[in-house]
């Protein structure tokens, strides 16, 4: 578990302005089941999660919470049950996927970001060709997003020559070039180096105060407490528990979690 | 290496013979004083051989008469003609049989490589055997088997075998109908040319508008469903002409055509679009399927193939229908139908107005051999063939690895922003692949240039039989000829690096 | 704020899967239908299958003539292919004109190599020193000997009559194990940083690339007997060694070099500090870890090589191929529609084993290195 961080920003977090609707749901996962041929990866998941949470999904790796949140924008397939997102559910259709993946965004651990583009390239890609927003629409948006996450000055250059904090930023502002209503991390903070997490959390931080539905897979347990309004322990496929963060942390119910917690909070 | 062990400036005084510098340059005076030693040496022996032999040297035998016959020439060629034109000879029949060889080779090596890849079952392990089993074999060895054992085992002139479009093929090589385009035929590929210049033009001044104004041109977007419409037309035209005149006789067929065919056309311009495009699929495909499948099983009753055949593309079209439904509406699609209607349909009218024909002048066999029509020798067949066969192989290979080397990561990444399969392909994946994969590509067509000389072997009149052969033998200057064809291939090789520098230097992903 | 509080009561047991994700449904739902168009390639991809298979069977197995059969067998109208010609001339496929009584010599060889090679290539086995030294340096030496004759009241017998797999798999041991050596001699000489050695390496390495092998063929034989002083005559076998060899070297220079670069930098630093010679740093540290590297780049040389051995027909020799033309073109008493054909799929198939055997060790050597080592 040493991958575990306790990462903090060091500012007071104002969880006030994130408000989480109690009518409108995000996404909705009913009995759901997946196996990578005979394994049996997820087992019978059930979430809903309104507008506006902020949901972190801890556990042991293994656990499937990675499977899980690649199945909410159909990288992966799932046998059993219903995924609805948005009001749509995910079925084999393409249309559905497409427009599933057009309100998702996903940030991923190991970035992705194209090699080939430039930064600007990177960000204008898909709004050009999905939404058909024109280039120099799509370019000042691009910027815009560029300086929330402060890196407006590297526009021009490539992928390869931003350090690795950068680049997660970059790939966070490519994601929100779409304006999506959800974003998926799937431990956008594990591949950096414990210095570049900081400038990371502080992006997803400004998300969440904005209202942005997120569920976040991350080792990043300082980020839980800060910002989170529930966190999801999974276990062995399957949710084992799920509390609001100072509950979780304080007092939790599951031999599991105790379990989990023990190893990694000294 | 030597001079990473010097030290420090104020290092202690040391033997002469121990400071690395000075070591260094003793052992490359030494090198090179055995060089020339072994270079005189070997010009000694050299001369001494050729006197002893009464042999002369120099290049002065490239201005004398050749007096032998090369079987296969693209430049005019007699008896009369001199060596250095028989080197001439020898260099543009390398570079035939190496640009044909490269072509086709391209094609179904790319084909195979991306089948290797395939979820499919079947198509993957096909073209794995494929793979192993010609990379595995000697070039020379498939070379003589090709032209030994296959074409030589050909029927004789008498018993051609005869393959659709008036070709045929017999001991004596391949007999192709031959082209005799007539003067008006210029203006035809004149335009041609324009057309197709004028295609790429708009293609990309649609494309540049569409980046820039999220649209393509409401001009381009009208045309392109007209030409849409055309494209579909003429598809199930001549599908079903071939099928009503062909496989069921019919006795309007062109009507009966025709008329199906602009139902279809019209139905592509509304909502029902899908419905035609499955329709237009069925109807290729089982035109395509009927003939081959009839042709592989001859012994198989023709109505059990045609059922058979039906079903098969009956499953083709429900793939060609889906297809059609996620299709963008024509809005947002490039026009592609469009630019393919000017490149080929410009040309066809220019050649109707102008009355310009394009008359195929087909082999036709008289009592003891073919006339007319392009005769390809049964060298230049095999060689082109194995060289293809061969390389292929190995490009497969290469265009997998390309492929293997874009990250699962950047598809996803693709696909979570919601790029649809083609342009994931087009601006993500494909750009990546290709850095990887011309640069041993290109290292590939140079082997097969080279391997191109395995054709004396058999012989094709290419570089190495007609100057290191023929040509050496008549004249006795070896040195002479083999350094002229040692630096033929040394120039292309040259050239080929000199190139992919420039063009590594270009593309290559800039990194901290 | 909604109460979301949840603890599992049970753990889900694990469930056996779908009946189409699991099984040889699944695999059959995954592999040959996972969409229509992969539906519509099985389907092709089985048409094909079954238009192929059927003639392929019957022309090696089914309407073959096996071994024993008789040339009149291998005339009839549907015959298949003509193995009985191979048996019958085997031997000439295998030894060419080599001496029939004194075959055994060329098996001795054959087998004293097998029984040094295995060994060699299995990584478990040791004195790999030993054993590499006995098979590069000993094994040559002896082998020489005993085929060549002359010497211990062996009966001389020259090299033009040696042929067929014999010559084939001569020029290749020969040619790895000379052109090995001078690989990694030229690689090191276009990594030093004398300007006239590495200049001289380049050239060398660059020129033997960019030309055909057959053209450096074409040198060995016809100007190497000028380069020797008077009177003296090259050996045809030497001649196609010489050739085969340098050409190989080239290529296996860059492959080396491609170890080399891969071994970094600090390696070398620590080598010089412990205060090691050039020759003694590389030997002990810089060669061992980037020959290890290119493991498969050296086995795909290899595999080249001893697919262009069947050029040697260039000097003259009778090498497996060549052999089997020979017979194609002249065993009249075997003439059939196939014989060729047969003649040819044979020496192929024999190819092929070795060929595909290499491959598959390096790609074994990979895997063995990867896990092992990793960066």
């Amino acid at each position: 578990m040493s991958q575990v961080s306790e990462t903090t920003v060091d500012r007071p977090v104002d969880t006030s302005h994130m408000k989480v609707s109690s009518t409108n749901v995000a996404i909705e996962v009913i009995g759901m089941h997946k196996w990578y041929s005979d394994f049996h990866v997820l087992r019978d998941i059930n979430l809903k999660v309104m507008e506006g949470e902020r949901i972190v999904i801890a556990g042991p790796s293994g656990s499937g919470k990675s499977t899980l949140i690649r199945c909410i924008n159909r990288l992966e397939e799932h046998q059993e049950g219903q995924i609805i997102v948005n009001g749509t559910e995910l079925t084999a259709d393409l249309k559905r996927i497409d427009e599933v993946r057009r309100e998702v965004g996903m940030v991923f651990q190991h970035f992705n970001l194209f090699p080939h583009l430039t930064i600007l390239e990177n960000l204008t890609l898909a709004p050009i060709w999905v939404r058909g927003i024109p280039k120099a629409e799509a370019e000042a948006t691009a910027m815009h997003y560029l300086e929330r996450v402060k890196i407006p000055e590297q526009a021009l250059k490539y992928p390869g020559q931003l350090s690795g904090g950068q680049q997660q930023r970059v790939a966070i502002a490519r994601s929100l070039c779409m304006q999506p209503k959800i974003m998926l991390f799937d431990e956008p903070t594990s591949a950096l180096d414990p210095e570049m997490v900081k400038e990371v959390l502080e992006v997803m931080i400004s998300l969440a105060e904005e209202g942005m539905t997120m569920i976040c897979v991350t080792h990043e347990m300082g980020f839980a407490r800060q910002v989170a309004n529930r966190v999801i322990f999974m276990d062995q496929g399957q949710i084992i528990e799920q509390n609001e963060p100072e509950a979780f942390f304080s007092n939790p119910q599951h031999e599991r979690t105790k379990l989990f917690l023990s190893q990694i909070l000294h | 290496m030597t001079t990473l062990d010097t030290g420090p400036a104020a290092a202690p005084r040391v033997a002469f013979y121990n400071d690395p510098v000075i070591r260094g340059i003793i052992y490359q005076v030494v090198v090179a004083v055995l060089l020339v030693t072994f270079i005189a040496w070997i010009v000694g022996n050299t001369a001494t051989n050729l006197a002893a032999q009464n042999k002369t040297t120099g290049f002065d035998f490239l201005w004398k008469t050749a007096g032998f016959d090369i079987s296969f020439s693209l430049l005019p060629w007699s008896r009369g003609s001199y060596y250095w034109e028989a080197f001439l000879v020898g260099i543009t029949n390398t570079l035939l049989v190496a640009f044909i060889g490269i072509i086709l080779a391209t094609m179904l090596g790319f084909t195979i490589g991306i089948a290797r890849l395939s979820s499919n079952f079947i198509v993957a392990r096909l073209a794995t055997i494929y793979i192993e089993t010609i990379r595995n074999i000697p070039l020379l060895l498939q070379l003589f088997f090709w032209y030994f054992a296959v074409l030589k085992a050909m029927p004789a002139v008498r018993e051609s075998l005869a393959l659709p479009l008036d070709i045929f093929i017999n001991q004596r090589g391949l007999m192709v109908p031959r082209p005799t385009p007539d003067q008006e035929f210029t203006w035809v590929l004149v335009t041609f040319g324009l057309a197709l210049a004028g295609a790429i033009a708009l293609g990309i001044w649609a494309t540049r508008v569409r980046t820039l104004t999220g649209k393509y041109p409401r001009e381009v977007v009208l045309a392109g469903k007209v030409a849409d419409a055309c494209v579909t037309f003429l598809v199930a035209f001549t599908a079903l002409f071939i099928l009503f005149s062909v496989a069921f006789p019919l006795s309007h067929a062109p009507l009966v055509a025709a008329v199906v065919a602009v139902v279809l056309a019209a139905f592509s311009l509304t909502r029902f679009a899908a419905i035609s495009r499955g329709v237009l699929t069925f109807l290729i495909a089982f035109v395509l399927l009927d003939t081959i499948v009839g042709a592989m099983f001859a012994w198989v009753p023709s109505l059990l193939v045609s059922v058979l055949s039906a079903m098969i593309a009956l499953t083709i079209a429900r793939v060609g229908y889906v297809g059609a439904l996620s299709r963008p509406p024509s809005e947002a699609r490039f026009p592609l139908a469009l630019l393919v209607l000017i490149a080929l349909g410009v040309p066809g009218l220019v050649y109707w107005l102008t009355g310009a024909t394009l008359v195929f002048e087909v082999p036709v066999l008289q009592r003891f051999n073919f006339v007319g029509g392009l005769q390809l020798p049964p060298e230049f067949v095999a060689l082109a063939f194995g060289l293809t066969i061969y390389t292929a192989a190995f490009i497969a290979e290469t265009v997998r690895g390309g492929i293997q080397a874009v990250s699962r990561g950047q598809t996803e990444a693709a696909q979570s922003l919601g790029l649809k399969d083609g342009d994931r392909l087009r601006l993500v994946v494909v750009p990546q692949a290709m850095r990887v994969i011309i640069p041993p590509l290109t290292s590939q067509y140079l082997n097969l240039t080279k391997n191109s000389s395995l054709g004396a072997a058999i012989g094709y009149p290419e570089l190495v039989n007609v100057f290191a052969g023929t040509s050496l033998n008549q004249t006795g200057r070896a040195i002479e000829c083999i350094a002229m064809v040692m630096l033929v291939y040394l120039t292309l090789s040259l050239l080929t690096s000199a190139i992919m520098n420039w063009y590594n230097a270009r593309v290559s992903l800039v990194e901290r | 704020m909604t109460d979301f509080g949840f603890v599992r009561a049970d753990m889900v047991p694990s469930k056996p899967a779908p009946i189409n994700t699991s099984g040889v449904g699944a695999w059959f739902r995954k592999n040959l239908f996972a969409t229509p168009l992969d539906g519509v390639l099985t389907i092709l991809g089985l048409v094909f299958l079954v238009w192929i298979v059927p003639p392929l069977y019957n022309f090696f197995i089914g309407h073959a003539v096996g071994p024993g059969g008789t040339v009149e067998e291998c005339r009839l109208e549907n015959a298949g292919a003509c193995w009985a010609y191979i048996s019958s001339e085997m031997e000439f496929f295998i030894y060419g004109f080599y001496d029939i009584p004194e075959q055994w010599r060329p098996n001795i060889v054959f087998a004293l190599g097998a029984l040094l090679l295995i060994p060699l290539l299995i990584p478990k086995v040791p004195f790999k020193r030993t054993n590499a030294v006995l098979f590069l340096l000993v094994f040559p030496v002896v082998s020489y000997f005993l085929l060549a004759g002359g010497v211990f009241g062996l009966k001389p017998i020259p090299t033009e009559k040696w042929g067929g797999l014999l010559v084939t798999l001569i020029i290749s041991v020969v040619g790895i194990s000379c052109s090995f050596p001078l690989g990694i001699i030229l690689a090191l000489g276009r990594q030093s940083k004398m300007p006239v050695i590495k200049t001289l390496c380049i050239a060398f390495i660059e020129l033997i690339r960019a030309v055909p092998l057959i053209t450096i063929l074409f040198m060995a034989s016809i100007m190497l007997p000028l380069f020797m002083p008077q009177g003296t005559t090259v050996d045809k076998l030497l001649r196609a060694l010489v050739g085969v060899t340098l050409f190989t070297s080239a290529y296996m220079a860059e492959v080396v070099r491609g170890g080399l670069q891969a071994i970094p930098r600090g390696q070398y630093e620590a080598g010089a500090s412990l205060g090691l010679g050039y020759w003694q740093r590389m030997y002990f540290i810089i060669l061992p870890q980037a020959l290890k590297h290119v493991i498969p780049g050296i086995v795909n040389n290899f595999i080249s090589l001893f697919k262009d051995t069947s050029l040697v027909y260039i000097v003259g020799m009778k090498d497996l191929l060549e052999a089997v033309k020979t017979k194609n073109d002249t065993a009249l008493e075997w003439q059939s529609a196939n014989t060729a054909t047969t003649g040819y799929l044979f020496a192929a198939m024999v190819f092929w084993v070795f060929c595909f055997g290499m491959s598959r060790y390096s790609m074994y050597m990979e895997r063995r290195l990867n896990t092992g080592y990793k960066r």
